[in-house]
């Protein structure tokens, strides 16, 4: 440092006393003999008590601000309630800086973040398990639907329909409406549906999603939803049995499909603990999709397949439905779903228990 | 409690911005302040203006020191309220005479204000000169000062690769916002 921070260093340590008395005396002293030393404490304390005044002026305003804001709210100053756009225009001009670096800080990050993948990736990974997500072909009705939306501006009516990109299967775990799928199904989509054979589209949002076990849960939120009064199903928490005989409802096009066949293996891919490897005929639109055993009992969720051999499919253990619920349920919000504990099926032939699964199984879409 | 044990502890929160009490102070004066205004001319945006220029008074009053309430907290308020709203007719020009129901609330609080004017004028004064510096001093002279935070901090979040440089820019940046905030106040007050 220059002698001259050196001694505005030396100012400051003696204006916030963190000077030891040997110290402070001969400093004291110096301020006596030399009037340009002591011209320079003068302004620097000065200086530094109007930063910290002026800092504690803008706290205070905005206490006071705040305190208006929430009195008005509650009624107990006469103060018209800033509502509807007002308060809108109020909270954007309040948070509006903070979101706006939030924003640019975001993209930054995500710029410099995809520019240090893009650097490091191989340049043409090699797949070999493939998500059984469902492609819906958009482009093929990418002109009629441009038509359409072209005479829907014109008549100035119905909003555009929304072209679903992906697809899948899910099924329900509280009759309240709470549905579980595959998280690479409903990535990255903004708006998503689910819809039973043959009926209507029904609105869902995420309410949780673990990436890593690829799971989700939705919840439907749809007036048309209606609550079935018990789920016949079960989820197992053990594992199951190797050569265990299972079974898999899908929607790998638009009307469920069954699909029947063996527990291969109690690990996935690769020795993967999560998931546990199925023999079984599974297509695109299966993922998400529960795979029962003959007594009713949801053992696991149908996620992936491998490309380089047929009929070798993976499954997301049941017990990690559980553990999603756990976490999710540190949110009180959700401490009311509670996953059907006994299996109703059990000694009904396989016809039987399909035909009451099928009313709990859904075809699941995002976009 | 004694009512003026309560205004004390009242004006202790004040002092320290504490919302609780600011809070307080709020519900009891607001409504009298605006009806004031409001009945005068005023909006209830300018209440609400007035009312919390009238608290940063009480509280600037407050942390000077050797403040004691000679009248009831409201009666304070309220003629500090009232002066600025007259002062703020004046600028606009518009001669009304105030009608106010509470004549015997007002007090003399002139000297306050004129403290606080002063007061204002100088924090306008180095909110310019900080505006001037500009960034990264900006940034670094609010964190030491304001949220005073420790060098080692400061160091890490701007990176520098010690606390001795930070500490260098610093002082840097301080010598440049002394600058600029002393040729700005000389002007000022002469």
């Amino acid at each position: 440092m220059n002698p001259e921070f050196q001694l505005l260093d030396t100012i400051e340590r003696y204006i916030s006393g963190e000077m030891t008395p040997d110290e402070r005396v001969n400093f004291e002293q110096l301020r006596k003999t030399n009037p340009d030393v002591d011209q320079m404490v003068v302004e620097h304390t000065l200086l530094i008590h109007q930063l910290d005044s002026l800092d504690k002026n803008k706290k205070l305003k905005r206490v006071l601000n705040n305190v208006h804001i929430d009195l008005a709210q509650k009624g107990l100053i006469q103060s018209p309630k800033l509502s509807g756009k007002a308060k809108v225009v109020y909270l954007f001009n309040r948070y509006k800086r903070t979101t706006a670096i939030a924003a640019s800080i975001a993209g930054i990050t995500a710029l410099a973040f995809s520019a240090l993948v893009w650097s490091v990736s191989p340049s043409k990974p090699v797949k070999e398990i493939k998500e059984l997500s469902r492609e819906i072909n958009v482009l093929k009705n990418h002109n009629r639907q441009q038509d359409k939306e072209i005479n829907n501006v014109k008549n100035k009516m119905v909003a555009p329909p929304v072209a679903y990109k992906t697809g899948g299967t899910g099924f329900l775990i509280d009759t309240k409406g709470y549905l579980v799928t595959n998280a690479h199904i409903i990535e990255g989509a903004n708006n998503i549906v689910v819809q039973k054979t043959n009926g209507q589209d029904m609105h869902a949002r995420v309410v949780f999603m673990d990436e890593e076990r690829d799971l989700a849960i939705l919840k439907i939120d749809d007036e048309d939803f209606k609550m079935p009064a018990s789920i016949p199903y079960s989820i197992k928490r053990s594992s199951a049995d190797i050569a265990e005989s299972v079974y898999t409802l899908g929607f790998p096009r638009n009307d469920v499909v069954y699909g029947e066949g063996y527990l291969a293996a109690k690990t996935g891919y690769n020795g993967d603990t999560l998931t546990c490897q199925i023999a079984i005929a599974a297509n695109p639109g299966n993922s998400g999709g529960p795979v029962l055993n003959r007594n009713g009992e949801v053992i696991g969720v149908l996620s992936a397949k491998q490309t380089s051999a047929e009929g070798v499919v993976f499954a997301t253990q049941s017990k990690y439905i559980y553990h999603a619920l756990d976490a999710l349920q540190k949110d009180s919000t959700y401490l009311n779903i509670k996953i059907p504990a006994a299996s109703t099926l059990k000694g009904l032939d396989r016809m039987q228990q399909v035909k009451k699964i099928a009313d709990y199984v859904y075809m699941v879409k995002g976009s | 409690m004694k009512p003026e044990t309560q205004e004390t502890l009242l004006l202790e929160g004040l002092a320290k911005s504490d919302s609780k009490a600011i809070e307080t102070i709020y519900k009891e004066n607001y409504n009298l302040v605006q009806s004031l205004i409001v009945n005068n001319s005023g909006t209830t945006d300018d209440a609400k203006d007035i009312f919390q220029e009238a608290i940063v008074v009480l509280y600037e009053k407050v942390k000077s020191g050797g403040f004691e309430l000679n009248c009831q907290l409201k009666t304070y308020i309220y003629s500090v309220s009232r002066r600025l709203w007259l002062k703020k007719l004046a600028q606009q020009q518009s001669r009304f005479p105030l009608s106010d129901h509470h004549e015997d609330l007002s007090i003399v609080v002139e000297d306050d204000i004129e403290e606080h004017e002063q007061r204002d004028m100088e924090f306008k004064t180095m909110d310019q000169a900080i505006q001037q510096i500009g960034e990264p001093c900006k940034s670094l002279l609010e964190a030491f000062y304001m949220q005073k935070k420790t060098m080692q901090e400061i160091a890490y979040n701007f990176g520098y690769t010690n606390a001795d440089n930070a500490k260098t820019q610093k002082y840097k940046c301080l010598t440049r916002l002394k600058k600029l905030f002393f040729t700005q106040y000389k002007n000022d007050s002469l």
